[in-house]
């Protein structure tokens, strides 16, 4: 399968096993439209996707799925850039890419360059962090997450 | 004379009957009609996967009956199945049946509850419900006297179930499943020539087979659409390869049809029981694992064919006692991602409709 991506999209694959391929990122939305495209990956459904810290880099997950000859096909996407990690966005090729990418932006801190809605979905504009990275919980201890103030009180109001 | 109009936003919710939860629209209407829709969730947000890093892989199962709280069996099979997979842990054949069961049984509460809210928002109010909690409150009582739960079981063990139905449990399924075919005949009768419903339903928030196949669309409604996909059939788990069962598919991808598609789910759901019943094999019904399981460094994703959809479960281990990552594909927000084509151009109401056919639980959406 890997063989088979290099050549239709040749320099996007870094490595592969024979569960996963990883691809390069700034290559990802051209795999992926290769995939979806290619009559024998038929990788029609973009079945799941999810962000992973691994402490030394974060690693993008595509599950796709093909409805017609039923196989599974993982791609992977690893990005080094701890504090501006991004990956362009599937939105593109899947739709069905609209809420997971912004649920894997809110919670993991991933943007994805060209999504067309990127905005926090579980959490609020302006919320310190992004919960699911592994040094969330190391935030310094007078940092509280959440609001400062009640949203109708002004900050300058005495009690 | 011309009349200027110009549009405004409208709330609905988070606290509103026909969001089935706390779960918020914006809509931005001209006239009666929906310029844009987007919608505002987060208020059910517990952070789920973030706490499964903190737990073992058995603390972890109550918290997946908590995401989906209408299908708690099914959360805990492909929690279960998906650490069974990274751990490499067998299953005892009857505990496979038993998943079968309690997760099909599962299935008919929750399309009851899903087909009594969709015709309660297309305007039957409660009396359709009700005929419909009647069935669900005996399927209740069956996981009850199982594992003492009514909606979060915790029932599913990583290697099987935890309890064996107690003796009492079998007359009480066979009157039920005895039962289930007169009712869903009734209302198949009360409601499938219903000519309000059909007025309300047919042709509303439609969806076509490509559309729902990119847009990540699974379960009744992608099968409404006309694409006969179950992982029921294409991935068989547990002993689902065993039944014989059909997979029943809409034509147009409108309201109607998933209302349909999840009404004769529930005849097929019950043929299941009906199978897995009569096969049922003696034996253990779990194996037993180490309290503190360390599966090896690696991932797992497993999916089942929950109620709302493909409902998945990826597990990574850094070969710790708790899971490194854990995220659930939650086919409740993954089906709304259509949301906007299917809504936009409608009429508020048909906008209700089409939020109630897609059967949405906001445990799962916020997790």
């Amino acid at each position: 399968m890997a063989a088979l991506l290099e050549a239709g999209v040749p320099g996007s694959v870094v490595t592969s096993t024979d569960e996963w391929v990883e691809v390069r990122p700034e290559r990802l939305v051209d795999a992926l439209r290769w995939l979806h495209d290619d009559p024998e990956m038929d990788a029609a459904q973009l079945s799941n996707m999810c962000g992973v810290d691994r402490y030394d880099h974060f690693e993008v997950v595509y599950h796709l799925q093909s409805l017609d000859q039923n196989h599974q096909i993982v791609v992977k996407a690893r990005l080094h850039d701890h504090e501006a990690a991004s990956v362009p966005s599937s939105y593109p090729v899947y739709t069905g890419a609209l809420l997971q990418e912004r649920e894997v932006y809110d919670l993991m801190g991933i943007r994805f360059e060209g999504h067309p809605d990127l905005r926090r979905m579980f959490l609020w504009e302006g919320y310190p962090g992004f919960p699911l990275r592994k040094d969330f919980l190391q935030i310094s201890a007078d940092h509280h997450p959440g609001l400062p103030h009640f949203p109708f009180e002004t900050g300058e109001q005495e009690r | 004379m011309t009349t200027a109009s110009e549009p405004y936003v409208l709330n609905i919710g988070p606290q509103h009957p026909s969001t089935h939860g706390v779960f918020r629209l914006r809509v931005v209407m001209d006239g009666e009609r929906i310029q844009d829709i987007d919608m505002v969730v987060g208020y059910l947000h517990r952070s789920m996967e973030k706490l499964a890093e903190e737990r073992t892989y058995t603390q972890n199962i109550p918290f997946t009956d908590r995401t989906d709280y209408l299908a708690a069996m099914s959360n805990n099979l492909g929690y279960c199945l998906a650490v069974e997979r990274l751990a490499g842990v067998e299953v005892p054949e009857r505990a496979s049946y038993l998943r079968v069961i309690f997760a099909e049984l599962q299935r008919l509460a929750s399309h009851s509850m899903a087909n009594g809210t969709f015709i309660n928002d297309a305007g039957a109010w409660q009396t359709p419900l009700m005929y419909m909690f009647r069935e669900r409150e005996k399927i209740l009582d069956l996981f009850e006297m199982t594992c003492g739960a009514r909606l979060t079981t915790n029932y599913m063990r990583i290697g099987g179930v935890a309890f064996d139905p107690p003796p009492e449990f079998y007359p009480a399924i066979e009157s039920l499943i005895a039962e289930m075919p007169t009712r869903i005949a009734e209302y198949t009768e009360l409601l499938v020539d219903n000519e309000i419903l059909i007025a309300r339903a047919r042709g509303i928030g439609v969806l076509t087979a490509a559309e729902a196949i990119n847009g990540s669309i699974t379960g009744p409604m992608l099968r409404a659409s006309g694409v006969p996909w179950d992982l029921r059939k294409a991935e068989p788990y547990c002993a689902y390869d065993q039944f014989d069962f059909e997979i029943p598919v809409g034509h147009t991808g409108d309201c109607y049809d998933r209302f349909m598609v999840r009404l004769e789910e529930m005849r097929q759901s019950v043929r299941i029981i009906r199978q897995a019943l009569d096969g049922l094999p003696s034996g253990p019904h779990k194996t037993e694992i180490p309290l503190a399981l360390r599966p090896a460094p690696g991932e797992a994703y497993a999916r089942v064919e929950g109620p709302r959809g493909e409902l998945g479960f990826y597990v990574v281990s850094d070969g710790g006692p708790a899971p490194a990552r854990f995220h659930i594909r939650a086919p409740s927000l993954i089906n709304l991602s259509l949301l906007r084509q299917m809504a936009v151009g409608a009429a508020l109401p048909d906008a209700i409709v089409t939020l109630g056919s897609t059967d949405i639980v906001v445990g799962e959406i916020d997790r």
